[in-house]
């Protein structure tokens, strides 16, 4: 592992008069020995499949279980910008519209990008895709962007976790949230120093979320779950460009969720046992589910 | 963990861990089995157990065991699959003393009678730690080189494999030694950073007091 500390890596930034994304990406060639153009390609390549499976969402798909499906297109047909219904608005309808979509075909079996985790792939493509589409970064900007959130999610997963089996849905959802705040901070041409204390902000609006899927399935509440991420990701973004500092170091907010995820209750880290999973309604769905046979293979 | 691992994999879902990870340990699984396997009973532990099938675990740990990668998208097929392949398997729950969470314990048959019980478990994000082969601590991920060697506890065998190495120009990432008892069975575990000739592994196996002599390495797969 190359840092351990998110602190580290501004400390390097200054000294060496280098963008955040640049430290990132040498000390992916260092750590995997290979070229520039190498891990360039690759993160292109990584691009290009969070584009495809963004672009080849089904409208009318239903996961196995028949919890989740269709939500994302209702969504898609609310963010129309003529829509006077809209409090968020037509972008922030954008963001939200690609949280859903891609949590969805995730829950559905499709191919997606785990980022970093498959029950989080939605966060950084929501808050991504939108701003590409939007035309207010080009490809190579977008891929800059993206070493940023994978340095963060780098020192999260180092410090403490990025598995909700581990450290509860903080860890997922909040790390990907914490990488997508990253990400858009740089976009938005904010320094290094506001890089890391948007995901500090980020991640500490989300700790001690538990994971708690109903039925044990990565459907409910996961695919809702990518929408915070994504839009906490942007106003955490907003705080820090308008010179909002977390008053908690950001490494030490990283401690901070892995001893919340160490203490957390093993019926809240994936195991399907307590929170929303253990709602009357959850265990009607849980029975009905396992009476029902459910073949996942016929999907 | 590289910035792949966290931006990545591209596979498919529902989860990482559970469905990614569990590929991958039916794939290294398979690896080290060095046939092609035929009957498989696999045991659950922990969330494996408790939440595997809404995630697939079972459909993925069988796709991997077929050959499959994470991301083939003929994962939820796998069982049929299977059927057409002659590989017949079993799934049961079991815990398994201080496991990780996503463990699993698979026991292997193949074609050609070989057999190998792999303990692993899915550590997140869609990496995997192998813990026990055949009842014998590891612990290893399979990203790097891996060279398993089983020998006789007795001075020299850790001299002749290390020199091998450096006679190859293979630099040692990590190793790891254990035993059962003083002079009795002992097990070296050691990750690489370039990938070992065949003929070295072969010279290896054909030397007094080694033996066995396993060797993975995922990357030559892809």
């Amino acid at each position: 592992m190359a840092f351990e500390s998110l602190q580290e890596i501004v400390t390097i930034c200054e000294k060496e008069h280098k963008s955040f994304y640049e430290i990132i990406l040498e000390s992916d060639c260092d750590e995997r020995k290979v070229t520039k153009e190498d891990s360039l390609k690759q993160m292109e390549n990584t691009w290009d499949a969070i584009l495809l499976a963004a672009s080849t969402y089904e409208k009318n798909l239903v996961s196995a279980s028949g919890l989740v499906g269709k939500d994302g297109y209702k969504m898609e047909l609310f963010a129309d910008k003529e829509n006077t219904k809209s409090l968020c608005g037509s972008y922030m309808n954008q963001v939200m519209t690609y949280a859903l979509q891609m949590g969805e075909s995730n829950a559905c079996m499709k191919r997606i990008v785990a980022a970093p985790t498959a029950g989080s792939c939605g966060v950084l493509p929501a808050v991504l895709v939108p701003y590409f589409i939007e035309k207010k970064a080009d490809t190579p900007k977008i891929i800059e962007a993206m070493y940023v959130s994978a340095g963060i999610g780098q020192i999260i997963a180092t410090r403490a976790s990025i598995s909700g089996a581990e450290g509860g849905c903080q860890a997922e959802i909040g790390s990907a949230s914490a990488m997508a705040a990253g990400a858009l901070v740089y976009l938005q041409g904010g320094d290094s120093e506001q890089i890391i204390h948007a995901a500090a902000i980020s991640l500490k609006s989300l700790l001690g979320l538990v994971c708690d899927p109903v039925a044990g399935l990565v459907e409910v509440p996961c695919v809702k779950r990518n929408v915070i991420g994504a839009v906490n990701a942007m106003s955490s973004c907003d705080m820090a460009m308008a010179g909002i500092i977390s008053r908690i170091p950001p490494d030490q907010v990283i401690d901070a969720m892995k001893e919340v995820g160490d203490k957390m209750d093993v019926s809240l880290r994936e195991t399907g046992k307590g929170g929303l999973a253990a709602t009357n309604e959850a265990q009607r769905i849980t029975e009905a589910i396992s009476h029902s046979q459910m073949d996942l293979s016929l999907k | 963990m590289n910035i792949f691992d966290i931006l990545g994999p591209v596979m498919v879902g529902p989860s990482s861990s559970h469905t990614a990870g569990a590929v991958k340990i039916g794939l290294v699984a398979r690896e080290l089995l060095k046939d092609t396997p035929i009957d498989a009973t696999i045991f659950l532990h922990g969330s494996f157990a408790l939440t595997g099938s809404g995630h697939g675990t079972d459909r993925a740990i069988i796709a991997g065991l077929l050959g499959l990668q994470p991301d083939d998208i003929r994962i939820p097929q796998s069982f049929e699959l299977a059927g057409k392949q002659d590989l017949s398997f079993r799934f049961e729950n079991k815990n398994l003393k201080d496991a990780h969470p996503n463990t699993a314990l698979l026991v292997l048959k193949g074609k050609n009678g070989r057999e190998i019980e792999v303990q692993a478990s899915s550590i997140g994000g869609g990496r995997i730690m192998i813990h026990k082969l055949d009842g014998i601590d590891v612990n290893f991920t399979s990203e790097k080189p891996t060279l398993i060697v089983h020998n006789q506890d007795q001075p020299g065998h850790v001299a002749e494999v290390t020199s091998m190495l450096s006679h190859k120009s293979v630099n040692i990432a990590t190793m790891q030694l254990y035993r059962d008892k003083r002079g009795g069975y002992a097990v070296m575990v050691i990750e690489t950073d370039q990938s070992i000739p065949m003929e070295a592994i072969h010279w290896l196996e054909r030397l007094e007091g080694i033996i066995k002599v396993t060797y993975i390495n995922t990357e030559e797969k892809k």
